[in-house]
């Protein structure tokens, strides 16, 4: 049976290298256009338009492969040239016109613009010759491991073809060699503990849910990436949909389930798409069904998508949501792991966890062992976004440091750097002093923070702390699901007690009522939702409580933010009365005579910041309300 | 009269879980939930009417009257918090005088806050009519919002066609 197994899905394979071959090494020219959500939204659908016209005007064949987000959006919309012979390179931000540039002067000419490319894919030899780095050695790229990530964005997701030409399915198939048994033990030895935030050793779950006794068993992947600021779970399911499924059907061989699921936001309609489009493909080839590869495994996996809930990513939540129930979450144990979806064991994992998975069963659990920092093995995707210069999707090994990660692969702040937020909204604030704690699990936590899903945003000075604690409580009063009291009213009272002190009427008296709630959420809540909302409020008192007191006794906002705690005055001495503020102000707020410095009628500011943006001289600074000489105003 | 999407259904083996999947599909093809169509899925379901109400108001995307024509979402995700989110939500709120959620009088605009639409990379974000637009300021929305008054249905004509084609089919 094994010999057959084997030599039917070295058949498929061995079709799918011959076909990306011939891709890599045809007569024709290949184009890469990212076009994951991130790619659209710098506009690489009109870049994917006039890439068809231009071939179309010259007449020349090429392949246009649309592949996913590669990592770095802030070079977005990228696209990427392969001459047969040559290596691809890669060019940034490239609009309609660029790309007509850029296409017209390599398929006429041979010319590949290289003051125009960011970087390219082939040896050192090529870069001495062309004078382009390698795209892997930028700075944002070269501190980075992609184990996660390594086919986002250098195949087409919507072929199964390209996965299987990159070893895909081969974790799969030595799975079924090893039998269930065999799959835990590798895991285990892996370390590979849970990447939706916990940190939960992934192999444990798999034995509980095993050992458990039910009818049918059940998969589900949690894709309900609700954080806001992390799009780890998107990037991947958009740029390599295959490596999470086949992180699925492990999971399914070895707890011994039928049916997987797969629970996607209902925000990310393109992860649905290529989610969707992959099953099919995968029913095809035979990796899903009745009987796979003879092996009497039966398995299939559906997509279901979320209806706008944050708490649905808490498991019991979300089993409820599946269910068709509202989504709030229930007491554990049982553990959804014994009891979850109609009543049955339950295997719940997140996104990134499945997509390491075949990685695991392909290279061995010992290697991926020997990445990342003892306890914290392997590699984790982080979002790195907010005010750092290179934003994007990050892999790196876990027990790197922040300094490491905002600075060398962040490339630092324009404006002094502030703090980092990691862990979402049930995470917390780190300040410059914790810039070298290591990123894993036990570290972030003792520093006050949350590894949590993924989400890293590095603030500013230009950020306000208060405000950003208001937001994240905010966020979590709406999404608060009301089924617990000090969830429901605590997080109301946490947001009025910060609107009140964001509004200039806060009383030192406000700061104890924070300490208090937040204690009594943390203690009380029903679920870690609940108990972790607080976090923010708690770490920005720990790091920032400067800014609060600035803000309550001093009724200032220094980060000219809150907007009934400064106005903006145009510092004569700095102004060159350019008249871009003038241009950007929505409000007619801004006026003065060309050459001359401008003035800002404070009636009719509104506090858009839209001026600061567009000033080049830092002319346009914020002030106490109230205060005649700018300049002498420190606090 | 039944809505395809009932009659698509029925033929499935269809139970509670099916709730919000039904709902979704509704709302696709509709723009909202209606109470017509709510009072069909209690009798398809076997569950209350309340009860569907329950589930279907829990969750943000479910909007229970007529969309605008256009449709203007703010993301209000942390990144787009921090580059200025907030500036574009005050702006649109203070312009069209709609807070979330809500439609023009002449139903041709309705506005959205979301919590986060995962392109944080290119914040701050805003969604028109489905097309994702990166790195947006308050002067620039305002043109934005220009040209959806000025072209009151050029776009949204071929979008509601596309949106009823399957219930006259």
């Amino acid at each position: 049976m094994t010999d057959d197994l084997f030599a039917q899905f070295r058949a498929i394979q061995r079709r799918a290298s011959e076909m990306w071959a011939a891709l890599q090494n045809g007569l024709q020219p290949l184009i890469y256009l990212g076009t994951a959500s991130c790619g659209c939204a710098a506009g690489a659908l009109d870049t994917l338009c006039a890439i068809q016209e231009t071939l179309q005007e010259l007449s020349r064949p090429a392949h246009i492969l649309q592949v996913g987000c590669i990592g770095p959006c802030y070079l977005e919309p990228l696209m990427d040239v392969q001459l047969p012979g040559l290596p691809r390179i890669s060019y940034p931000k490239v609009n309609p016109e660029k790309a007509k540039r850029i296409l017209r002067a390599a398929l006429m000419e041979g010319d590949l613009s290289p003051k125009l490319a960011v970087g390219h894919f082939g040896d050192e030899n090529f870069t001495r010759q062309s004078g382009i780095p390698r795209f892997f050695d930028l700075p944002m790229l070269k501190p980075q491991v992609r184990v996660i990530l390594r086919n986002c964005g250098l195949i087409d997701p919507r072929e199964i073809d390209h996965y299987l030409a990159h070893e895909g399915y081969v974790g799969f198939i030595r799975a079924l060699q090893k039998g269930p048994l065999g799959v835990i033990e590798e895991v285990k030895r892996s370390g590979l503990r849970g990447r939706g935030g916990a940190g939960f050793p992934t192999y444990k779950k798999w034995e509980i849910c095993r050992a458990a006794s039910g009818d049918r068993k059940y998969v589900i992947c949690n894709a309900d990436e609700g954080d806001p600021g992390a799009f780890m779970n998107r990037s991947l399911l958009e740029g390599d949909p295959h490596a999470v499924l086949e992180g699925m059907l492990i999971a399914g061989f070895a707890v011994g389930a039928q049916q997987g699921f797969v629970y996607v936001r209902a925000e990310y309609p393109l992860a649905v798409a290529r989610l969707r489009h992959a099953i099919q493909q995968m029913r095809q080839y035979g990796f899903l069904g009745e009987n796979i590869f003879g092996t009497g495994f039966r398995f299939d996996i559906e997509v279901k998508e979320g209806a706008g809930a944050f708490v649905c990513g808490e498991e019991t939540a979300l089993i409820a949501s599946l269910e068709g129930e509202r989504g709030m979450p229930r007491p554990r144990p049982p553990y959804p792991a014994e009891r979850g979806y109609c009543g049955q064991p339950t295997l719940i994992n997140n996104t990134e966890t499945f997509g390491i998975l075949p990685n695991i069963l392909r290279k061995g659990g010992e290697w991926f062992s020997q990445l990342g920092s003892p306890g914290n093995t392997g590699t984790k995707t982080f979002s790195l976004v907010g005010k750092a210069r290179y934003t994007g999707l990050i892999e790196v090994p876990l027990g790197m440091t922040l300094r490491q990660i905002v600075f060398d692969i962040g490339g630092g702040t324009v404006r002094p750097f502030k703090a980092v937020q990691t862990g979402g909204p049930l995470g917390g604030c780190l300040s410059a002093a914790h810039l070298d704690t290591p990123v894993d699990y036990e570290n972030m936590r003792a520093s006050g923070s949350i590894m949590g899903s993924g989400g890293l945003i590095v603030l500013d000075e230009s950020t306000c702390i208060v405000d950003l604690a208001r937001y994240f409580l905010t966020f979590s009063r709406e999404e608060s699901c009301g089924k617990c009291t000090p969830c429901r009213i605590g997080t109301r009272i946490l947001v009025e007690t910060l609107e009140k002190i964001a509004r200039g009427e806060g009383e030192r008296e406000d700061l104890d009522v924070l300490y208090k709630v937040a204690d009594t959420m943390q203690r009380t809540a029903l679920c870690g939702g609940g108990q972790t909302a607080p976090n923010p409020v708690l770490s920005t008192l720990k790091y920032f409580m400067n800014e609060y007191l600035t803000h309550i006794q001093g009724r200032y906002c220094p980060a000219s933010v809150c907007t009934a705690l400064f106005e903006y005055r145009i510092l004569a001495e700095k102004c060159t009365g350019c008249g871009r503020c003038i241009r950007v102000c929505p409000n007619g707020a801004v006026r003065g005579e060309k050459k001359e410095p401008h003035s800002l009628n404070v009636e009719l500011c509104v506090k858009c910041r839209a001026c600061v943006e567009a000033c080049k001289f830092d002319a346009i600074v914020g002030v106490p309300t109230g205060s005649r000489q700018p300049q002498e105003v420190t606090l | 009269m039944d809505h395809p999407a009932f009659s698509q259904l029925l033929q499935e083996d269809c139970d509670r879980s099916h709730l919000v999947p039904l709902l979704q599909r509704i709302q696709q093809l509709e723009g909202y939930i209606s109470e017509q169509s709510v009072r069909q899925i209690a009798r398809l379901l076997k569950i209350s009417e309340n009860h569907i109400y329950g589930v279907a108001s829990f969750y943000s995307q479910f909007r229970f009257h007529k969309p605008g024509k256009h449709h203007l979402k703010v993301c209000l995700g942390t990144a787009c918090h921090v580059q200025g989110g907030a500036h574009l939500a005050r702006e649109i709120q203070k312009q069209l005088n709609l807070r979330s959620g809500e439609t023009t009088p002449d139903g041709s605009i309705d506005y959205e806050e979301v919590a986060c639409l995962g392109c944080c990379a290119q914040a701050a974000v805003v969604v028109i009519d489905g097309v994702i637009h990166a790195k947006m300021t308050p002067d620039r929305l305002l043109k934005k919002i220009d040209q959806l008054r000025g072209q009151q249905s050029t776009f949204s004509e071929a979008e509601t066609q596309s949106l009823l084609a399957p219930t006259s089919a």
